[in-house]
């Protein structure tokens, strides 16, 4: 079996003008968490849909899981499981009885779901709600139950889009923390998200998207090393552009954003320094993160 | 092309049984209210066009109008049954609700749910029709076993509207376009096809062209085999309606592939 779960060369998509996706080549290996970071619109949905075979791309070629998609993406499907952006499960139905729904969908009987179910909803910490009906559940619970759902056909990759936007951070740490134990049993993960904290904390490497286009590639902490490689001083307040000039030249490079300035330096202090004094001035120290990747490479924060 | 579309079909026989038994799920929860609403419609059709109407009319084609009647509203409330049950849950099921995206994301295939759909539709239809053939047999204007043999036709006639039905949700942008389908296409089938009056009661030229409506060829099998007369040409009945239910299949099948698998 090859140790590559997906590969795309040359993929690229268009909605009448608009390209969504442009000349994007990646591959995943298996047991790997594969990160597609980017602001929305940046094509992650489409990218995510392409690999089930729900969109077809107008050039390129996709590989998953050993299968040619779209053409047998319905053979490589058996072996996927599907987080989607939007909660897609049946309301008017019981927890326990989503799961035997979905289950059917795999050919699998009736016994042999009533077997898996058990470890599943402990899996997804829904023992207790297994007959409850899922317009009851809260949002954290229904994002844990598509999870659920998602591994009913023991699957080796999951393709997650979003898993964790719309919830609170309490739900969001708990669905992290049972996405580890599944790379921990050697699932290979591909998920969307536009969260950089969730992207550092699981993805072993990840693509930084925009516009449809691939801007960086790497693993979390490299890409930083690369592209930043010094601490961060966040300074708002006041003026950015006249603070700009006074700190200038103990920065190695300045970003603005909005009313924040973003100052990428390795001598912190000496920045601190040039500051004292000046009141309602607000700074912060902190280790760079994808977020001032992002900032770099587009000139533009992720999430506005 | 051809490729892509044989990936949307069926991709077995069986794989649609699981949109099926999801559909019976949910119904089964809701299955009181659907009965009595399967009921209640028809009998007020029955009872106040039959007995009233029924009244002036007399005797139509050697028979009470009443019975007259029953066989056309059988065949009606099949037509309205699936084509109501695809127009507007299979739609909440494809647009708002999800649950299509859901199962594309299994193995099932576009055409499997496709044809899961339909043929839950035609179990809502069988459900509908034999409901109104049992109110008709209990007042005594059917025989029992009659129901029994007008069910084949009547499952048959389901699965036409339905797959009718299917490519006006495969083109409709909205709920709100589904009116036209009704006021425009399937109220004037109702009074074209024979149902509440002898269709040999119109003019010729629209005659012939209710001649070629489905509900035209599904009257005229449920009606004889309710009143125990024979049916004419049924083999020409029949095939006319497996026409009606394969073709639209395959076209919603790939207008639906165009909408939802770009």
């Amino acid at each position: 079996m090859s140790t590559v779960a997906i590969e795309l060369a040359g993929v690229k998509k268009s909605f009448g003008d608009k390209v969504i996706v442009n000349e994007l080549s990646f591959s995943v290996a298996r047991g790997e968490c594969f990160g597609l970071l980017g602001p929305n619109g940046a094509g992650k949905s489409t990218i995510a849909r392409m690999l089930l075979g729900m969109i077809s791309p107008d050039a390129g070629t996709i590989t998953v899981l050993n299968e040619p998609v779209p053409s047998r993406a319905r053979v490589a499907r058996v072996r996927i499981g599907v987080v989607p952006q939007f909660d897609n499960l049946e309301l008017e139905f019981t927890v326990r009885e989503n799961l035997l729904v979905f289950g059917r969908y795999f050919g699998m009987s009736a016994r042999k779901i009533e077997a898996v179910a058990p470890s599943l909803l402990e899996f997804a910490r829904l023992e207790s709600k297994a007959d409850v009906r899922v317009s009851e559940l809260s949002g954290g619970m229904k994002r844990r139950l598509t999870l659920a759902r998602a591994l009913i056909n023991d699957p080796h990759l999951l393709v997650m889009d979003e898993p964790t936007t719309g919830l609170d951070p309490h739900a969001r740490h708990l669905i992290w923390e049972r996405l580890r134990v599944l790379l921990a049993r050697g699932k290979t993960i591909l998920l969307t998200t536009h969260f950089m904290e969730e992207a550092e904390r699981l993805c072993d490497r990840l693509c930084v998207l925009e516009g449809g286009r691939k801007i960086a590639e790497g693993m979390p902490d490299g890409l930083i090393d690369e592209h930043i490689g010094c601490n961060v001083v966040e300074i708002y307040g006041d003026d950015p552009h006249q603070l700009c000039e006074l700190i200038r030249p103990h920065a190695r490079h300045i970003e603005v954003s909005g009313e924040t300035l973003f100052c990428y330096t390795p001598h912190p202090d000496q920045v601190r320094v040039k500051l004292r004094g000046r009141a309602g001035l607000r700074i912060l120290q902190r280790p760079p993160n994808l977020e001032d990747v992002f900032l770099r490479l587009t000139g533009r924060e992720m999430e506005k | 092309m051809g490729e892509s579309f044989a990936a949307v079909m069926p991709a077995n026989a069986y794989n649609w049984i699981a949109v099926w038994r999801r559909n019976f799920l949910a119904w089964k929860k809701v299955a009181l209210a659907s009965i009595l609403g399967n009921l209640a419609d028809p009998i007020t059709n029955l009872f106040g066009l039959g007995f009233g109407l029924g009244l002036i009319v007399g005797r139509v084609e050697g028979t009470s109008y009443i019975a007259f009647l029953a066989a056309g509203m059988v065949a009606t409330s099949a037509m309205t049954s699936a084509t109501f049950e695809t127009m507007y849950a299979a739609f909440a099921r494809m647009d708002a609700k999800r649950t299509w995206e859901a199962i594309l994301s299994t193995q099932l295939t576009l055409g499997d749910i496709v044809l899961g759909e339909l043929v839950w539709a035609a179990s809502k239809s069988v459900l509908a029709g034999t409901a109104i053939g049992i109110v008709a047999a209990t007042l005594g204007y059917a025989s029992w076993p009659s129901i029994l043999y007008a069910m084949p036709t009547i499952a048959l006639t389901g699965l036409v509207f339905a797959s009718l039905a299917m490519v006006v949700i495969a083109l409709a942008p909205s709920y709100d376009y589904f009116v036209f389908y009704q006021t425009l296409v399937l109220t004037p089938m109702v009074f074209l096809c024979g149902v509440v009056f002898p269709a040999s009661q119109l003019p010729g030229s629209f005659q012939q062209f209710a001649g070629l409506l489905p509900l035209a060829h599904s009257v005229d099998l449920i009606r004889p085999v309710m009143l125990e007369r024979g049916a004419d040409s049924a083999a020409l009945h029949v095939g006319a309606l497996c026409v009606y239910a394969v073709l639209p299949f395959f076209a919603s099948t790939a207008l639906l592939r165009r909408r939802l698998l770009r």
